[in-house]
């Protein structure tokens, strides 16, 4: 699946890396604990969470993940589009519930990967 | 890559959108120095589980990390409140974090599971009311 499959498949909007439109994703998780994200190495991965503070963002640069998608319609300030500038993270922004966010990629074929 | 290098940290107290800022320095150094991706996530995620640990419990610190060609060692010193009960503070989902801090992702009692986990060896020092100190290494 790629990041452009994702913004269609949830109906989200670019908050930013757009030009990363055809970036490859494996994997993925949700989550609005970033210690749970940070529990598990995924390969290539998009987090989905409700969280919108700059630490979401250092999150996923830590576990290399390639776009953060923000459910429920939430939009993250300046500071965090910022961050994930800097470290070339796709942002996007759906206003899907994190359930059925998760539930729709799932039943296209995206997995959470092997747990180690 | 055959000399030590070291590396100096200032964890800034209270300062939670800054937190991050060490492990995502030492993330794209380790990076430049040609280190596995894997040994480099390992860093990264350990080092940034305890960044968050001295901003939330400990009003920051330092830490210091040492680069040889076999392993890496991360120093992480506060001066906080000290851990009472290592084996229980261990537990994974045991935490003394306040609700606020639930509220920004963390607090959910994984911090020293997860530095475990990606640190070939953890060694924790602490003394109630004099502060803590995690000693943890990863092989190259």
């Amino acid at each position: 699946m790629t990041v452009n499959d994702i913004k269609n498949h949830l109906k989200a909007s670019f908050l930013y890396g757009e030009e990363f439109i055809g970036r490859e994703v494996h994997t993925a998780c949700g989550s609005d604990m970033m210690s749970d994200v940070l529990a598990f190495v995924k390969d290539q991965s998009v987090l989905l969470t409700g969280l919108c503070n700059p630490q979401v963002v250092r999150t996923a640069e830590m576990m290399d993940i390639v776009c953060i998608v923000f459910v429920r319609g939430k939009l993250p300030d300046q500071t965090v589009i910022d961050l994930a500038k800097e470290r070339e993270i796709v942002l996007l922004s759906t206003s899907m519930r994190m359930f059925s966010a998760c539930g729709i990629l799932y039943e296209n074929g995206l997995r959470g990967g092997a747990e180690n | 890559m055959s000399d030590t290098i070291k590396l100096k940290y200032t964890v800034s107290p209270d300062d939670f959108t800054r937190a991050g800022e060490a492990s995502s320095d030492i993330k794209s150094k380790l990076k430049r120095m040609g280190v596995s991706p894997e040994v480099v996530r390992k860093v990264a995620i350990a080092m940034y589980e305890g960044e968050i640990n001295m901003v939330i419990h400990a009003n920051g610190g330092e830490i210091d990390v040492e680069i040889t060609p076999d392993e890496i060692t991360m120093t992480l010193k506060d001066k906080g409140p000290g851990i009472k009960d290592i084996e229980q503070a261990m537990q994974a989902g045991w935490s003394t974090a306040p609700d606020n801090v639930r509220n920004l992702g963390f607090g959910a009692g994984m911090g020293l599971p997860n530095m475990k986990k990606y640190s070939d060896e953890m060694e924790i020092q602490s003394v109630v009311g004099k502060g803590t100190t995690v000693t943890m290494k990863v092989k190259m």
